[in-house]
Parts: structure tokens; C-alpha cells; sequence
């Protein structure tokens, strides 16, 4: 039992295996982190325009979101990367954040309208226009409440990146699946600690962010003036 | 136009995946609401070690990828001489990381619904079980239900993650079929409107009921 487990341990912790799955973490740092910060950019013009009085961007933004969140990321991953010539991590990326444009405008979305109708209606009445009531009223109190989800996102989108590994992308998951396949690791115990390691290694990153999520959760109901 | 023609004379094998998709899915939410439920309960209690097992369950499977997850049962449990289908593991697999969010989901309904409700409870009698079961649970069941049927869309969209280890279930099917005929567009097209005539009714319902309960609030 015991031996079998140090076996384990110096097949996986290997210097040549660790270096390659380092790569891959690497590729998972670099997928999460443009498609994190694309997702803001995009799912918050997204969740404005769903938010606008006009028709067309609104339908437009309102087709989008609920088109696309009710989608399979992995459907996107897939096309992203058999039907464009995009390279492999910039195609994951762009699925992505295709995808998580829909689910960031939501949050966004969620945030404005927490924000009381009283808000709008006293920024008014004091001269401000609409744009100068959503930059100095709404937003600043909106934000409290959508700071949160979105890092819990966040979460969820560096999962994410682990659909890539069905297009063979060669990010974390996909590189622990390789090494599983290697002829050193033979054993259950070597396969079972392979994983763990690489789940440990998600884990402590998502665990990071979750923390955050938690933290602000508890300050975004306070001085939310409905 | 020729190779929508292909597509179409396919159209059995898709909807094999879709079917499969669905009899995965079902199944899987029966077990996430079962785990969701008695660990939500569970977390409401006072025993350190149960609550530490089930917040280390909460961690461990909402913090790591499912795709990791799903490797560990196909990869690891052969090795131990546990040998399970596709379905079995697929089923098992979204049950226990849908199952990490849903028992978040039944445990701040139960702490929605107010203390004095369980005191009105035990003082007219009820026992511990009988209060949950008649007076707690059925006013939780109103505020978990938006949040739940979310997770239920979740675990739909996620089923596609069986891809991974050819779960057979219409994800896996479009990889391939497309791989195979080199036919992407109507295969990805065909592929997303069956995911959404799944999903989109589903996470309009939820709209719709998160939208009354605020109003009844």
C-alpha cells in the first residue's frame, strides 16, 4: 500500500511530466485570462444594450444572450475551432468568450436593475442626464452588486477552459490526459494522483477567486438604496 | 444545400443522441436534487464532522472542472476493477458536481425561510423531521425552485462534457459525424437548435418564476 503510493508519487512527480503539465497550465492561465477579460469588455456593452430603450439593440442584445446561454460552450469550442482558422488557444478563447459575453451581460443586466427606480427619478429631478445618472448614480451602486458574481464567473470560465481539451487544445486538462496515457504512469494509484494534482492545482486557483466572491457577496447588500 | 441534404438523411443518429442526451440528463437531475437536498439539510445541522464533509464535497466539486472529474471515474475506477458504463458514469458525474451547487441552492432556501417558522413548529409539537418536511421545506421549495431550474439548464448544457470520453450523447455525435463528412455548419447549426429546444424553455420558465416570486416578495 504504502509503496505503491511512493511509487506513485515519483512516477507523477517527474521533472518531465510536471514541466509538461506546467505548459498546459500555462495555456489554462493564458485561455482563462484573455477570455475573462474579452467576456467584460463584450458582456458589458451586451447587458447595456439589453438595458437601452431602444428597440433594435435591445432585441438584438436580448437574441444574443438568450441564444447563446442556452448553448453548449463546448458546441462553441468545437465550431470555433474546426470552422475558423484561428489557432488553438486564440480559437478558445473566442468561443469563450462568445459564450460568456451572454453570461457576464446578465450579471450586468441584474446589477443595473437592482438599483431602485427612485435612483433614476432623484438624479433626474436634480439636472442630471441620462448618461451623467447611469456614470455617477447607477453604476457605482450596481457595481456593489455585480462585483460578486462576476468573479464567481470567473470560476466557472477557468473550468470552462477545460472543454478545450475535446479539440485537443493543449491546456491542462488536455495535457493531464496525455500523461495519463504515458508509460510511467501505470498503476490506478499513479492515474488517481495524476488528477488529484491537476485538480488540486484548479482547485487552488478557483478556491483563490471563490474566496473573493464570498468576501464581496457580504459587502453587496449594504448601502444598496432601493 | 448538399450537405444540409446529408445532414438531414442522418437525422436518426442525432436524434439517438438526442434522446440519450435527455434519458442522461433526467436522470441526472433526480440524483443532483436527491444529493442537493440531503446534503442542504445536512449543512443545517450542528455536527462539526458532517458539516465538514459536506462543505469539503461543496469545495472540492464546484472548484475543479468537471472534464477533470469525468477523467477520474473513466480513467481511475477500471483500475480499481470497478467497471461502469458511459450512462452510469455520466449520470454519476453531473449528479455529484450538479449536486455541489444545488445543496448551496437548498441550504440558503431553508435559511430564507424565517427562524420563528421552526419555532411556531416545534412549539406546536412537531418534531425535528416533521417541521423540515411540513412547514420548512415546502416554503424553501418557492425560493429555490428559480436557482434550481438554472442548475437543471447547467447540468443539460454540461452533459455535453461526456463528449470526453465518447458518452455517445448528441454532443459526441456532432464531433464525430462532422469529423467523419467534414460537414461543420449544418451539423453545428442542427446540434445548437436541439441543445436549445431543451434549454431555452427551461431557463424561460425559470425566468418567469424568478420574476413572480421578486413580485410576491
Amino acid at each position: 500500500m504504502f509503496e505503491s503510493w511512493a511509487n506513485a508519487f515519483h512516477n507523477v512527480f517527474a521533472a518531465n511530466i510536471l514541466l509538461f503539465l506546467g505548459k498546459g497550465l500555462l495555456n489554462t492561465l493564458y485561455i482563462s485570462f484573455f477570455s475573462i477579460v474579452f467576456s467584460l469588455v463584450f458582456g458589458t456593452i451586451l447587458g447595456l444594450m439589453r438595458n437601452t430603450k431602444g428597440y433594435v439593440l435591445r432585441w438584438t442584445a436580448t437574441l444574443y444572450i438568450e441564444i447563446v446561454r442556452n448553448i453548449p460552450l463546448l458546441l462553441f469550442i468545437i465550431a470555433m475551432r474546426f470552422m475558423t482558422k484561428l489557432p488553438a488557444l486564440a480559437s478558445g478563447i473566442a468561443a469563450i468568450t462568445v459564450f460568456t459575453s451572454a453570461i457576464v451581460a446578465e450579471i450586468v443586466r441584474g446589477g443595473l436593475n437592482s438599483v431602485g427606480k427612485g435612483q433614476w427619478e432623484a438624479a433626474t429631478s436634480q439636472g442630471f442626464s441620462r448618461v451623467q445618472t447611469m456614470w455617477h448614480v447607477i453604476i457605482p451602486q450596481a457595481m456593489r452588486r455585480i462585483r460578486s458574481p462576476l468573479v464567481s464567473q470567473f470560476v466557472t470560465t477557468i473550468k470552462d477552459t477545460s472543454f478545450c481539451a475535446v479539440v485537443g487544445t493543449y491546456e491542462l486538462s488536455f495535457t493531464s490526459k496525455i500523461v495519463a496515457a504515458h508509460r510511467t504512469i501505470v498503476t490506478a494509484e499513479d492515474i488517481l494522483l495524476l488528477y488529484l494534482l491537476v485538480a488540486m492545482i484548479y482547485y487552488v486557483i478557483n478556491r483563490i477567486f471563490a474566496g473573493i466572491a464570498r468576501r464581496q457577496r457580504g459587502s453587496a447588500m449594504k448601502g444598496v438604496v432601493r | 444545400m448538399y450537405n444540409w441534404k446529408t445532414w438531414f438523411s442522418d437525422w436518426t443518429f442525432f436524434a439517438d443522441g438526442f434522446l440519450r442526451t435527455l434519458y442522461i440528463s433526467m436522470l441526472g437531475l433526480a440524483f443532483t436534487l436527491v444529493i442537493g437536498i440531503v446534503v442542504g439539510i445536512l449543512l443545517c445541522g450542528k455536527n462539526r464532522v458532517v458539516l465538514a464533509v459536506c462543505r469539503g464535497y461543496m469545495s472540492f466539486f464546484q472548484n475543479t472542472p468537471l472534464v477533470i472529474q469525468i477523467f477520474i471515474y473513466y480513467n481511475v475506477l477500471p483500475k480499481l476493477g470497478i467497471y461502469l458504463d458511459i450512462v452510469t458514469i455520466g449520470v454519476m458525474g453531473l449528479a455529484l458536481y450538479t449536486g455541489a451547487y444545488a445543496a448551496d441552492i437548498v441550504h440558503s432556501a431553508i435559511k430564507a425561510v424565517p427562524t420563528g417558522q421552526m419555532e411556531a413548529a416545534s412549539s406546536q409539537g412537531f418534531g425535528y423531521v416533521q417541521a423540515m418536511w411540513h412547514i420548512i421545506l415546502p416554503q424553501a421549495v418557492k425560493i429555490g425552485l428559480p436557482p434550481m431550474t438554472n442548475q437543471a439548464v447547467n447540468l443539460i448544457k454540461n452533459s455535453s462534457v461526456l463528449a470526453v470520453i465518447a458518452g455517445g450523447e448528441l454532443m459526441y455525435r456532432a464531433d464525430t459525424w462532422s469529423g467523419d463528412n467534414l460537414i461543420y455548419g449544418p451539423t453545428f447549426v442542427m446540434t445548437g437548435v436541439l441543445y436549445l429546444v431543451i434549454c431555452l424553455p427551461i431557463s424561460l420558465l425559470a425566468r418567469w418564476m424568478e420574476k413572480r416570486s421578486v413580485r410576491h416578495v
